[in-house]
């Protein structure tokens, strides 16, 4: 015997305890409050599936699902596809290139807060780029202060910080791309495009596919983007706000209705959930062509 | 010529990504005549002086000490307690080890977001909103950290183990004189992560914390800004206050930071 029977469970008894109090436990609690009629208070009835009929008919919900997806869509495209042409760009071994390749990662580990205050400042009604709007001969636009505006903003704000942390998975993927493969399409004579689309293309598509499930959850998930630049507000008259951002506003306070926000959350996890299946699935049928 | 056009579009992706970040630290350096709508990227007359003057409208030093407070704590349980339950995932044999396994590789499939008011509930049982402790515990051990440390025991060799077990070592001694300096590179990019995800975050704060005194670095800077809007100079400072420890940090250990993040990447 190596150990004592009991020593494994000591070792792993606060990792456990985490996870149990702080994620499962949360978990399962979450799912029992979403067919009550909690309060901040506490308490609740079990009203059954009230809540969700509720959410139904609740047009705040129907906004903020729609917003959300509507951001998922709108970021994953350009953060499949640019930070691949970054890390291209950054792939060959260059005088210099470790200080690009570390300048590109900097908005990655700028917290979501620092970039979105510097957002909400370069995107201002005066801000530095009305600036170049107006000096192009352009009006200035209200990036911030119009609802559907605020939502491409907050986007841009998503796919910029994200460049970075993509480019450098691509980066890692790049590297095992089998050079011969470009070499005998160079023999061949295809030109650099048909290269990127018949050997650099196929050969990534797993982490295109990994990338693209990533910036999906994320993209679904969004929250400190859409708040530091609509001012915590969720855009005018809360007309861009996303499923995080209901759920916090619906949940938190003394006048919180947990219950209602715990049905949300449970809407919220189904949706990211079957992101992730349908992600494995597509990850699947990859591996068997 | 060909390298020529690479470096003009390296430093066209360069301007875009740092841009940003010298335009609000021109901001911040910026002296209270200047115009700063102005699109001048040198100021005429900088100063220091709003990070000074910062302090004075909200307690950013007691922020950024809060931050470094629950950073620092979440890299040490996180260092610690994940590698004691990666070490017996991985090492040790005994009943029950498929079943905490599925318990870790459960947890990293709930989304923080679903689970956020009950969490907010729970620290209300415990009597822990509106303290620090309450802003560290729920990321204290993560599940992700715990598989990570786990694989990279997996990866150890048997037989120097075999050997320390002959000798009488037990487990304790095995995990902190031989398993634990030998995943020293998973260990470091643990920290690392772990102390940017803490000092980064905002959601969890934003709900558990309620008194100004005891808020983070991020939740301080959004209230900067929903307060002192007027003058862009402070908030400008303010953030620079809060980005330039992980850049500075960044910087000085990028090598294993590259390697981490290119890694947990691949394993997804």
């Amino acid at each position: 015997m190596t150990h004592r029977p009991y020593t494994p469970w000591l070792f792993l008894l606060p990792g456990l305890a985490v996870s149990f109090m702080f994620v499962i436990f949360p978990f399962l609690n979450m799912i029992v409050l979403s067919f009550t009629d909690a309060s901040a208070l506490g308490g609740g009835q079990f009203t059954g599936v009230d809540n969700f009929v509720r959410m139904a008919e609740d047009p705040k919900f129907w906004l903020a699902a729609r917003n959300s997806l509507l951001y998922m869509v709108g970021v994953v495209p350009p953060l499949v596809l640019l930070p691949l042409l970054i890390a291209m760009l950054a792939q060959k071994i260059v005088p210099g290139i470790g200080i690009f390749r570390t300048a590109f990662f900097t908005p990655v580990i700028a917290s979501a807060v620092v970039v979105g205050l510097i957002w909400t400042w370069l995107l201002d009604s005066r801000g530095l780029v009305n600036n170049v709007v107006e000096a192009l001969g352009g009006t200035r636009i209200g990036f911030l202060t119009d609802s559907t505006l605020l939502l491409i903003s907050s986007m841009v704000v998503t796919i910029w910080r994200g460049l970075g942390y993509y480019m450098v998975i691509y980066l890692a993927a790049l590297a095992n791309v089998p050079k011969d493969l470009h070499e005998a399409a160079m023999v061949d004579g295809a030109g650099p495009i048909r290269r990127f689309w018949s050997v650099t293309v196929p050969a990534l598509r797993p982490t295109m596919v990994l990338v693209a499930a990533l910036s999906a959850v994320n993209g679904f998930r969004v929250f400190s983007e859409i708040y530091l630049l609509s001012g915590g507000s969720g855009g005018p008259g809360g007309a861009s706000t996303t499923m995080v951002m209901l759920i916090q506003l619906t949940g938190r306070g003394l006048t919180g209705e947990v219950g209602y926000a715990s049905a949300l959350s449970l809407v919220l996890f189904v949706i990211l959930l079957g992101l992730l299946l349908i992600t494995l699935k597509l990850n699947r049928r990859e591996d068997q062509l | 010529m060909k390298l020529a056009l690479r470096y003009i579009a390296l430093l066209a992706v360069l301007a875009i990504s740092v841009g940003p970040f010298l335009w609000q630290f021109a901001t911040s350096i910026k002296g209270p005549n200047e115009d700063v709508f102005v699109p001048d990227f040198i100021p005429n007359d900088p100063t220091f002086g709003n990070y000074a003057a910062v302090a004075d409208v909200v307690p950013v030093w007691t922020f950024a000490l809060n931050s470094l407070g629950v950073a620092s704590v979440n890299v040490l349980t996180n260092c610690l307690g994940a590698a004691m339950a990666g070490y017996a995932l991985a090492r040790l044999k005994f009943k029950g080890r498929r079943f905490a396994a599925v318990i870790f590789a459960s947890s990293i499939l709930v989304p923080f977001e679903a689970i956020l008011i009950s969490l907010f509930l729970v620290m209300r049982g415990l009597g822990l909103t509106n303290t620090l402790t309450g802003v560290v515990l729920p990321g204290s051990i993560a599940a992700l950290n715990v598989l990570l440390l786990r694989n990279a025991f997996l990866a150890l060799p048997a037989e120097v183990e075999e050997a320390a077990i002959i000798d009488g070592a037990n487990a304790w001694q095995r995990f902190t004189r031989l398993a634990l300096p030998s995943v020293k590179g998973t260990l470091v990019v643990v920290a690392l992560f772990s102390f940017m995800f803490s000092w980064d975050d905002f959601l969890w704060p934003l709900v558990v914390l309620s008194d100004q005194e005891k808020y983070t670095l991020t939740i301080g800077l959004a209230y900067l800004q929903g307060t002192f809007v007027q003058n862009q100079r402070l908030v400008a400072a303010g953030t620079i206050i809060a980005v330039l420890p992980l850049i500075l940090l960044f910087l000085l250990l990028q090598k294993h930071f590259f390697r981490g993040v290119g890694e947990g990447a691949i394993k997804g």
